[in-house]
């Protein structure tokens, strides 16, 4: 019995899940300890309400750090925040972080900026933790071979009081992305054209570990994009095993281990990768040479298309709902069937979130945009994810490149990604966005937004229209 | 929370797919500091004219919905943001019941967290829960959580599966948190255990 329990060959997700078992009894959902919780102004105030009437505590404040993103302007900082809701919101963020005893980086802070940036940026996330934040983004941290996952209010609220949360245990799934990435394709286009495969609930119920030759080529900024929109295949979370980038990445920073502790840590971070021939309960596999630039065209990020192709006709849909769909999406972005994708005209660009706005995502966009200028009629702005990423871009003269091609240089925050801060698109207006969401009104009642790369919406940004980056 | 009851209510219809939550409570909404008063920005896109008036297409505007319970949607409810806002606009709107083939993750967990229960049914059976509907806006349905089960007028009713977790918390309206901490002692000895095996997390 002994060795057969041995040899079990377990995947990473199942060696973090039964390392963070706390109980696990028949009749009840298991219990899960949560090494790390992650906080912005939108969804904790509620949570430190019910703290506060239930006469709870907060149990490890050191395993919290907030940031101030979804409603901070992008501009003119130094003046109060005009919205009276928004500056409540924000001014109750800072107090319920002071009276608890939490870090917080406020929007005056250097170190401010889209949560999901600024924590990797930190070091306060490493392999094999259990990650949460009342936000879907959070699958982010994916990246580091963390289980990372977003909850609701109350779950805030439970995690604060109890350090651990009761969750059912999800099925495995491996995405596995053989073969080499062409020049222009990157990880925002292996997420949509997963995404565009499976589906916006084809992860549901699933932890997702993307593996093959193509996510190990990706930089760690990279398997964040990637692992960000694991929530937009519905899954609960996605995984890239730590390697030698991820201890790369770590080393050094702030809240990474240091001394005789990075030694510990490291070598429990090598036992995590899933054991070779674990089995997985779904398995889908991908060629990177397949992947062409991305371009979602509906109102679900399933509703994707390579750049080289055209919008579909709902007719070309078997399934009736899908079909169904399809026409309520045309309807909505004003979009008729067959169009050339690179015959569709944009009218703002927006570069940023916490999918595409760290320092890689500007350095593509910005060798994209040098010695361009942005074509007449169009908006481009540039929302640096973090003060971190915007200084780090300054230093290497990108601000200039965006600035003389027309560009807005923004200060960092959510901005246009879900637009609560005030930048936003008007009635009909139609986007190239590097963000992760094109529902309907996502960027601003009637606004149209198409998803894509850095490299795409900068090439955009120069057209006009979309364009085949590869032909440039 | 109130504890869930069995109760006969309108079943109102919403045949659309992948319904998400920043339709649900668009994000001009999310601002508040309470849980409370979300109901009236339900939908809030769909469900008002630029002018602030009812759109009479929206199908929850029909007058046959008006004071339903149970909210019957097509496929993948709920996608989207974790924003728990989405379930405190539909419990506070009045719902305590949704019927789908499916749901998204995090939306499904927190309306279980609010009082909501989330039901899962086939494919088939949806259609013909949704062809009722049709044929008789304003039908009433009845939904008997403790024995699992939805009772319909055209026959149509069936019994449905969920973890018993969540049935006796529903069922008892009982505090999650408060449950949890029964087990504070295991929680303690889990942590003293962590910091032995994972000091740098605790540097």
């Amino acid at each position: 019995m002994k060795a057969l329990v041995y040899t079990m060959k377990k995947t990473m997700y199942e060696k973090i899940w039964d390392n963070h078992l706390v109980v696990d009894e028949p009749g009840q959902a298991p219990l899960i300890y949560v090494d790390r919780h992650l906080m912005h102004e939108v969804t904790s105030p509620q949570a430190f309400e019910g703290l506060k009437l239930s006469g709870r505590k907060v149990r490890n404040p050191h395993s919290i750090l907030a940031t101030m993103d979804h409603c901070v302007p992008t501009k003119n900082r130094n003046l109060p925040i005009a919205d009276p809701i928004a500056k409540k919101q924000i001014e109750t963020m800072a107090e319920n972080c002071r009276v608890n005893g939490l870090v917080l980086y406020d929007m005056t802070n250097p170190n401010n900026g889209v949560i999901h940036v600024v924590v990797p940026e930190h070091g306060f996330v490493h392999p094999g933790m259990v990650v949460v934040c009342g936000d879907s983004h959070t699958a982010t941290h994916g990246a580091f071979g963390a289980l990372a996952f977003g909850i609701g209010t109350s779950e805030v609220e439970h995690v604060m009081a109890t350090q651990t949360l009761p969750q059912k245990k999800s099925k495995t799934m491996l995405v596995q992305i053989d073969g080499k990435l062409s020049k222009y394709s990157s990880a925002k286009d292996i997420a949509l054209a997963i995404i565009g495969k499976i589906g916006t609930a084809g992860g549901t119920g699933y932890v997702i570990e993307y593996a093959g030759e193509a996510i190990r080529e990706l930089s760690m900024e990279g398997r964040m994009t990637l692992c960000n929109m694991a929530i937009e295949a519905g899954a609960r979370a996605g995984l890239v095993a730590p390697d030698e980038k991820t201890y790369e990445y770590l080393k050094g920073r702030e809240f990474a281990p240091h001394g005789k502790n990075w030694d510990l840590a490291l070598a429990y971070w090598k036992s995590l990768p899933s054991d070779e021939g674990a089995v997985f309960d779904s398995v889908i596999k991908l060629d990177a040479a397949d992947i062409a630039p991305q371009v979602s065209w509906g109102t679900s990020p399933e509703q994707v298309v390579g750049v080289d192709s055209t919008v579909p006709a709902p007719g070309s849909f078997d399934d009736e709902i899908k079909r169904k769909a399809c026409e309520g999406a045309l309807a909505y972005m004003g979009l008729t069937p067959n169009t050339k994708i690179t015959d569709i005209p944009i009218d703002l660009v927006f570069i940023g979130s916490c999918t595409n706005g760290r320092i890689e995502d500007f350095r593509i966009a910005a060798e994209v945009t040098k010695g361009t200028h942005v074509a007449k009629g169009v908006t481009a702005i540039a929302v640096p994810g973090s003060y971190h990423v915007k200084q780090q871009a300054e230093e290497e003269g990108l601000d200039k490149i965006f600035i003389d091609a027309g560009w807005e240089w923004r200060d960092p925050g959510c901005s246009m990604c879900l637009a609560m801060n005030g930048d936003e698109l008007t009635k009909g207006q139609r986007s190239a966005s590097t963000s992760n969401r094109n529902f309907e009104g996502r960027q601003g009642k009637g606004g149209r937004t198409h998803l894509v790369s850095p490299a795409m919406a900068a090439a955009a940004a120069v057209a006009g229209h979309f364009v085949d980056i590869r032909t440039l | 929370m109130e504890p869930y009851k069995k109760h006969e209510s309108i079943a109102a219809l919403m045949n659309r797919s992948n319904v998400d939550t920043d339709q649900i409570i668009p994000k001009q909404f999310l601002k508040k500091v309470e849980r409370s008063g979300f109901g009236v920005h339900l939908f809030h896109d769909w469900r008002y004219n630029d002018d602030g008036t009812n759109n009479t297409e929206f199908e929850l505007n029909k007058p046959a919905f008006k004071g339903a319970k149970i909210l019957v949607a097509g496929d993948n409810f709920g996608c989207g943001s974790s924003r728990e806002h989405a379930p405190w606009a539909i419990a506070d709107y009045g719902f305590n019941t949704i019927i789908s083939t499916s749901y998204a993750d995090i939306f499904y967990n927190n309306c279980f967290k609010n009082g909501i229960l989330a039901i899962k049914v086939t494919k088939d059976l949806l259609d013909k829960l949704m062809a009722e509907i049709s044929a008789s806006e304003g039908v009433r349905f009845v939904v008997d959580l403790e024995n699992q089960q939805v009772i319909t007028p055209a026959g149509n009713g069936f019994t449905f599966d969920i973890d018993p977790f969540r049935k006796g918390n529903l069922l008892s309206g009982l505090d999650d948190i408060g449950l949890t901490l029964k087990h504070v002692d295991k929680i303690d000895e889990y942590e003293k255990r962590h910091k032995q095996t994972f000091p740098w997390l605790w540097a």
